[in-house]
């Protein structure tokens, strides 16, 4: 099949034409000229969806429970995208993308997109490409947006950028949960989920979380709940699924006015960085300058943030 | 900055096989090989894989089939992936599939079958080397 243009995939992720909508994720992975393009177009659009971020250390239960959540949704007449991380491996590029093992029953309801998505090394627990990646969906008419992100709990908490409800999850006998706070994990959750409740544990897990974030408290009157789940069998998902609908109304109703502005900042400051950084790596490279100063850092002659200093007041940046 | 365009495939083991050690070894592979392998776990029906190819856009599908069912469901699979409009998706084959039955596989669009203890290097050169440019 001839690839699609631009206008070709906006018009199919706008009437929802699955095929479309998975080759206008590509797009936002492969072609950022194209993405622009094409987010630029359905960006109007947007908006609508509810976008669920679901973060926790690796085996955690993250894929299992996000089955549970989106049947969940399904049962409420919900429509759902979900975008499942994993990590790219630095060494070979490649990456194996298993969240879906645990999703495919869901794979055929039409009301469910699912899309596999590797880090391409970019930090922080989603991709680059994730956040346009919600948006088609978002775009595409679904209800909901899930975002599993990848499981290594350090500092991965990009995903508060892209979700409007963050749910952390733990599990017993997975280890210290201070430990977690220190990693910063604990302060962007939203929801904080006890998974593998069938097991010993359990309910003291939940106490020590409880515990832990009664020190912290979320400014802005959000109360951070502690729930239960067992993701093997769906019990507490539609408890989990109740209180996520909760930090939806509270964020509607001006709770998370701050917290979208501050999102959108970032995000504009990051576009503006990446652009700077284009214009070094595309056309600054090419200047007779920038060849001439890379010479005289190599003599000894200047110093590379020096020579940085310079290039800038050359391109009337400074 | 542009980044790299990746080789997106698709491990799928149809039929009931109990066990899926081959595709996972296939699997790993390919992913060291530097492409993004989704791999969806045992027991996927034709739709299934199918609709996982659409969704996940990849450019190979690689299915694993021990049980012998090959001849009843690769043609399922291949008339799905035309329905949803992927015949440019490249199609292989491997497991325990009889010499026999090559000849028609290969007749409804699979293009490589790779008989069981296949070296791994000699799947992933095929499809480095069979790979259509797409975007
Ligand atoms: N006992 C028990 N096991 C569970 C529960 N939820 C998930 N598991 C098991 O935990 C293992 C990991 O589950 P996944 O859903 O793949 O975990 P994940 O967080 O998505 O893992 P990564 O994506 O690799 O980070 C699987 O073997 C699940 O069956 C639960 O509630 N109880
Ligand atoms: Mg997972």
């Amino acid at each position: 099949m001839p690839l699609a243009n631009v206008e070709e995939l906006v018009k199919g992720i706008l009437t929802g034409d699955r095929r479309m909508i998975a080759r206008a994720i590509s797009v936002a992975e492969n072609n950022p000229l194209e993405a622009q393009r094409l987010i630029a177009a359905v960006y109007p659009r947007t908006g609508r969806a509810h976008v669920v971020g679901l973060t926790g250390a690796g085996g955690v239960g993250k894929s299992t429970l996000a089955e549970k959540i989106i049947h969940e949704y399904r049962r409420r007449d919900k429509t759902v995208g979900v975008v499942a991380v994993d990590p790219t491996s630095p060494f070979t590029g490649g990456a194996f993308l298993g969240d879906r093992i645990r999703m495919q029953e869901l794979t055929g309801d039409e009301g469910v997109f699912i899309r596999s998505m590797a880090t391409r090394n970019y930090v922080g627990g989603i991709a680059k490409a994730t956040r346009n990646a919600v948006r088609i969906l978002d775009a595409a008419g679904k209800d909901v947006v899930l975002v599993e992100a990848v499981g290594a709990g350090q500092s991965e908490v990009e995903i508060v950028k892209v979700a409007h409800t963050v749910v952390v999850m733990h599990a017993p006998g997975l280890g210290n949960e201070i430990q977690a706070i220190k990693a910063g994990i604990m302060e962007i959750a939203d929801i904080f989920v006890v998974n593998k409740a069938d097991r010993e544990n359990a309910a003291k897990t939940a106490t020590d979380i409880q515990g832990i974030l009664q020190l912290g408290g979320k400014e802005g009157g959000w109360k951070v709940p502690v729930l239960k789940t067992i993701a093997l069998t769906g019990e507490g998902v539609a408890e989990l699924v109740d209180k996520i609908g909760e930090h939806r109304q509270f964020l509607q109703s001006g709770g998370g006015t701050e917290r979208e502005a501050m999102r959108i900042e970032t995000e504009l400051v990051e576009a503006v960085k990446d652009k700077v950084a284009e214009a070094v790596f595309f056309g600054l490279r090419k200047r007779e300058k920038f060849q001439e100063l890379l010479k005289k850092i190599i003599d000894r002659e200047i110093d590379p943030a020096s020579a940085a200093d310079e290039l800038l007041r050359k391109m009337g940046i400074d | 900055m542009p980044m790299e365009k990746k080789i997106r495939v698709l491990i799928a083991k149809p039929g009931l096989d109990s066990h899926d050690r081959g595709a996972k070894v296939v699997a790993r592979a390919l992913r060291d090989a530097g492409m993004e392998v989704i791999y969806t776990g045992l027991r996927q029906t034709p739709e299934q894989i199918a609709e996982t190819a659409l969704q996940e856009d990849v450019d190979v599908v690689g299915l694993s089939i021990l049980s012998g069912a090959h001849k009843t469901l690769f043609p399922k699979i291949m008339t799905l992936l035309k329905k949803k409009g992927l015949e440019d998706v490249m199609v292989f084959a491997g497991g325990i599939i009889p010499e026999e039955d090559v000849p028609e596989l290969k007749r409804i669009g699979i293009k490589e079958i790779f008989g069981p203890g296949t070296p791994t290097e000699r799947i992933v050169q095929y499809v480095l080397s069979n790979i259509s440019e797409r975007s």
